[in-house]
């Protein structure tokens, strides 16, 4: 029996074949079909998405999901049904679960999981060194081997440098039967010394806040010392969340040179700015907010930076966008500035914060959902894995998502369907919603 | 905005019920009961209470020293009763307090305590309570410029410049050349909110 | 002192339109507007007033309950504020980061709401944590006094600073005052450097640079714009610094500082920075050396200038107490 559903009218956007014109989508058997201005013309029930983008799912490569252990903070279902809802049709788990996904068992888990209970495609990631401790590697080819799409110790970047190069040599023979470098390995850059207790970006917000800062240069120099490890390893790093003018400076260099690096950009690093942490959503005794929302790892910038990181994801220096979605509870970011838990609860207002950077101007629609579509697939080689993802071709997975550009929505975090309502973006306003997610040809949300 | 005191402020709209002239009849005949009263002057004590009473008990013991020259001048001091009130809140925008300033050590003295206006004697209850603070006083008796009535505790002046009789939502305001550029008593009727907010002094 | 106590204000003064005390936390002077500063000023004049009297007691804020919340230790600063409570007839209940509660992991915000619940309307909060205190106040319905946060802020410590500065200088328009020491991470710095600028004060600053906040540069390079601080004269050299100075404030040295790579040794840093009689001849005559304490003497200060007749260090001290009176009265006593 064939299963199908017809998206009508929209304005399909595929950045893979460059289409950009008013047709359906034809979904059948979870594939799709068909893109054509009349392939619907025959099915007797249909979406329509007259006035609405059609476009391939959104791909994340940097998602916190929390299960195992943090399941207060997030679980798989929690985190894939907020993905369904910010477009989402396929995200990549972080490693850093309790127990970290150190071994085959837990990326296991997490995949079992995912397909009992999640609202869409997981693919996870595994740890780099065992428990994440920076010491000795982890099984990386038995992590390869049961699914893991990359190796990351995210939350902490890999401080030795020796490790790291051994990392990188070891992941290089990881390669997928679909050809390509070994799996990607992704670094969470930050020179620990130099971010020591910092809390907050080094800058004036910090001085006039008198809280401790994380300069630029502490990123900078592992993004530094992960491009000459590149060079010297010909295997692929991935720079995670870059946000300083520098990072994206030496990520363009490198890339110009040939090193085989990758890097992806966060909404909240495109779109704010370290302002954020001082002001705060709403009106505050004294005026200054000390926003535990705006508290994210890498932190915000200044505003330099974040223009430098459109720049660099224009130019292609940067290669796609990653919501770094970092759901906590309440209670972790309840409480003072300094003890309050690190990150934002992104994937429910990505696409409406990204598309403020459209609305402003500053990026064309097709430019913004290649960053969020095939961009991460190419980054971090996850068409290997599945095959013709984050596409509208023919005999791709059927992952569709329905944009409104212009619709107006309030931020409200009580509201969202991830666990994590941490955000700083609570009572704004932001233009452009997700509509609907289709994931393997079944509607996973749906807000006509 | 509201009204600035002084040149044409305070006072503004009202009923001159007290000319500069009677003002100075007034002290002077005060000056003369406070004499007759206290026979030995060396131990009396003139206490004005923050903000008229102050140049008032200055006025009083310039006259006593005018007609008992050969006694020296009474001792003066100045009483904030900010820190004993209980009625602020309802009453200022702006709690404003001033240093106590007594000459001498009350203990033991006759106390004079001098205020402009006499009405609910709220004031007069916590300038008791904060002249105590200060020692001992063998006797406090009270002169005022003004009695406008009203009571509602039991306080009763032992010198009064005039008596006023007054519906309660009129105000009386005392002038005084050392604040507010000229000598005058006027009642203002049918008071303004924001003003008695202001002004409320009593 | 004159012979007669005078009419408050010069007569004719503009007591009634001046603006309204409508502040309900002191969390920073960065919002002070200089009336507000004068009102404080003026109300710690009475409370002097009060402090010398024989038995230093009114009874201003009789049944109200002030809390104190003290999550790091301070002898000097949480005696003050009881002192300054007590002096004006409120009931104090003092809690300490040691007490079971809080070292049972209860969160501050938990520990807040049980403070208001049980009664207290002023709450004085110091807390390692910059910005702690801005927390609270945001959700409880106390007014807040900030007793120190992090390296954020102290307000009242700037404003006895400021009122002992007054008692001396009057006016502090176009006065020099020099702070020296670890201006990045002190928070009495800070809320001295707001409180100054707003009554018009020239600042100078003076440290080595590993002690100076981001984008606080030596090199007479203006500042970068946004401000994060107000603008101050910046010199890493004392003596350039002491030229003509009316007020010289020595910081106190924190001596983790060594630790953590910021300074070589505390010889080096006396023999550069420390405020000695050689030095303090390059200041103006007579004056005001000041400290908030506790001091490291022949450290920061030598021991000599600390105890010299131009030391207003211990005053500082009884300052304090009559300022944070000023402080919880008009908090206490402010419109509603």
């Amino acid at each position: 029996m064939s299963e199908s559903l017809t998206i009508r009218g929209g304005r399909v956007i595929d950045p893979v074949s460059g289409l950009d014109a008013v047709a359906d989508v034809l979904i059948a058997d979870g594939r799709i079909a068909a893109v054509s201005p009349d392939a619907g013309k025959e099915a007797r029930e249909a979406v329509d998405a007259t006035g609405l983008v059609v476009c391939p799912g959104f791909v994340d490569t940097h998602t916190h999901l929390r299960e195992p252990g943090f399941e207060h903070k997030e679980t798989i279902a929690s985190g894939t049904l907020a993905a369904a809802r910010g477009g989402f049709t396929t995200v990549c788990a972080m490693p850093n679960t309790e127990p970290a996904a150190d071994t085959a068992a837990i990326i296991e888990f997490v995949l079992r999981t995912a397909q009992a209970e999640g609202a869409i495609r997981v693919l996870p990631i595994g740890c780099v060194t065992k428990g994440r401790q920076g010491r000795e590697l982890a099984e990386l080819a038995e992590l390869a081997a049961a699914g893991a799409v990359a190796f990351s110790d995210d939350g902490s970047p890999v401080t030795d440098a020796h490790l790291m190069r051994r990392a990188l040599e070891y992941a290089s023979m990881l390669r997928p039967p679909a050809g390509g470098l070994g799996l990607p390995v992704i670094d969470h850059c930050e020179e620990p010394a130099l971010s020591a207790d910092g809390v907050m970006h080094e800058g004036w917000v910090a001085v006039r806040l008198g809280l401790q800062g994380v300069p630029a240069a502490a990123e900078e120099s592992m993004v530094a010392r992960d491009i000459a490890l590149a060079g010297l390893t010909g295997a692929q790093v991935h720079i995670a969340h870059v946000s300083t003018v520098g990072s994206v400076e030496l990520i363009r260099r490198a890339k110009s040179a040939g090193l085989p690096v990758t890097a992806e950009v966060t909404p909240h690093h495109l779109c704010l700015s370290h302002e954020a942490v001082l002001l705060g959503p709403a009106e505050t005794p004294g005026g200054l907010a000390f926003d535990t929302n705006a508290k994210v790892s890498p932190p915000l910038r200044t505003s330099e930076d974040a223009a430098a990181c459109l720049a660099g994801l224009l130019d292609g220096a940067i290669d796609c966008i990653a919501t770094d979605h970092a759901p906590h509870a309440v209670e972790d970011k309840l409480c003072e500035f300094d003890q309050a838990a690190m990150g934002i609860s992104g994937l429910e207002t990505a696409l409406g914060l990204c598309l403020s950077l459209v609305h402003d101007g500053r990026v064309e629609l097709p430019a913004l959902i290649e960053k969020l579509t095939i961009g991460p697939v190419r980054a971090l080689g996850l068409d290997r894995h599945i095959e013709s993802i984050g596409t509208l071709s023919v005999g791709a997975p059927g992952d569709v998502t329905l944009i409104d550009p212009e619709a107006e929505w309030t931020v409200e975090p009580e509201r969202f369907a991830s666990k994590g309502r941490n955000t700083p973006l609570a009572g704004r306003t932001l233009r452009g919603r997700v509509v609907a997610t289709v994931y393997e040809g079944q509607v996973v949300f749906d807000d006509r | 905005m509201f009204p600035v005191p002084g040149v044409g402020g305070r006072g503004m709209n009202g009923r001159t019920v007290l000319t500069a002239e009677d003002v100075r009849r007034a002290v002077g005949r005060i000056a003369h009961e406070i004499v007759e009263r206290n026979r030995n002057l060396d131990d009396v004590v003139l206490v004005g209470m923050r903000t008229r009473g102050v140049p008032l008990a200055s006025r009083l013991a310039a006259a006593i020293q005018e007609f008992e020259s050969a006694q020296g001048r009474v001792p003066v001091g100045a009483l904030d009763i900010g820190l004993y009130r209980d009625d602020i809140p309802a009453m200022e925008l702006r709690p404003q307090i001033r240093p106590t300033e007594l000459p001498t050590d009350i203990h033991g003295k006759r106390v004079v305590l001098v205020d402009d206006v006499l009405c609910t004697g709220r004031s007069i209850r916590a300038a008791l309570d904060a002249l105590i603070d200060f020692g001992r006083p063998a006797s406090i008796q009270l002169a005022v410029l003004v009695d406008r009535g009203h009571r509602e505790l039991p306080i009763r002046p032992d010198y009064v410049g005039k008596n006023i009789p007054t519906a309660s939502n009129e105000d009386v305001q005392v002038l005084l050349e050392e604040t507010d550029g000229r000598d005058e008593v006027v009642v203002i009727p049918a008071l303004s909110e924001v003003e008695g907010q202001v002004e409320g002094e009593r | 002192m004159s012979e007669e106590p005078t009419v408050a204000g010069g007569a004719i003064a503009a007591l009634e339109v001046q603006p309204a005390w409508e502040r309900r936390h002191v969390l920073d002077l960065d919002d002070f507007t200089r009336p507000e500063i004068e009102i404080v000023m003026e109300t710690t004049d009475a409370m002097k007033e009060v402090l010398g009297r024989e038995v230093p007691r009114v009874p201003a804020l009789r049944g109200k309950t002030i809390v104190t919340l003290f999550y790091e230790a301070s002898t000097r600063t949480r005696a003050s504020f009881e002192l300054a409570a007590k002096a004006l007839g409120a009931d104090v209940i003092n809690v300490a980061a040691s007490d079971s509660s809080v070292q049972k992991g209860e969160s501050l915000y938990d520990t807040v709401r049980t403070l208001q619940a049980v009664g207290a309307q002023i709450l004085v909060i110091r807390h390692g944590s910059s910005g702690a205190p801005y927390l609270v106040a945001r959700r409880v319905e106390m007014n807040v006094v900030n007793g120190g946060d992090g390296w954020h802020a102290h307000p009242t410590q700037g404003l006895l600073d400021l009122y002992t500065m007054r008692s001396h200088l009057g006016d502090l328009r176009g006065k020099r005052v020099v702070i020296i020491g670890d201006i990045a991470h002190s928070r009495v710095a800070r809320s001295n450097l707001w409180g100054l600028a707003t009554l018009g004060a020239e600042i100078v600053v003076c440290a080595p640079p590993t002690l100076l906040p981001y984008g606080m540069r030596p090199d007479g390079s203006p500042p970068e714009e946004p401000l994060a601080l107000p603008p101050v004269i910046v010199e890493t050299d004392l003596d350039r610094a002491l030229e003509g100075a009316d007020v010289v404030m020595a910081l106190r040295l924190q001596l983790e500082r060594m630790a953590s790579g910021l300074l070589p040794s505390l010889r080096e840093y006396a023999r550069l920075y420390q405020v000695n009689e050689e030095r303090l001849a390059r200041a103006r005559p007579g004056a005001l050396v000041m400290h908030p304490g506790p001091m490291n003497e022949g450290v920061e200060i030598s021991s000599a200038v600390a105890r010299s007749l131009q030391s207003a260090i211990e005053e500082q001290v009884t300052n304090g107490v009559a300022v944070r009176m000023a402080v919880l009265y008009l908090l206490a006593r402010g419109k509603p």
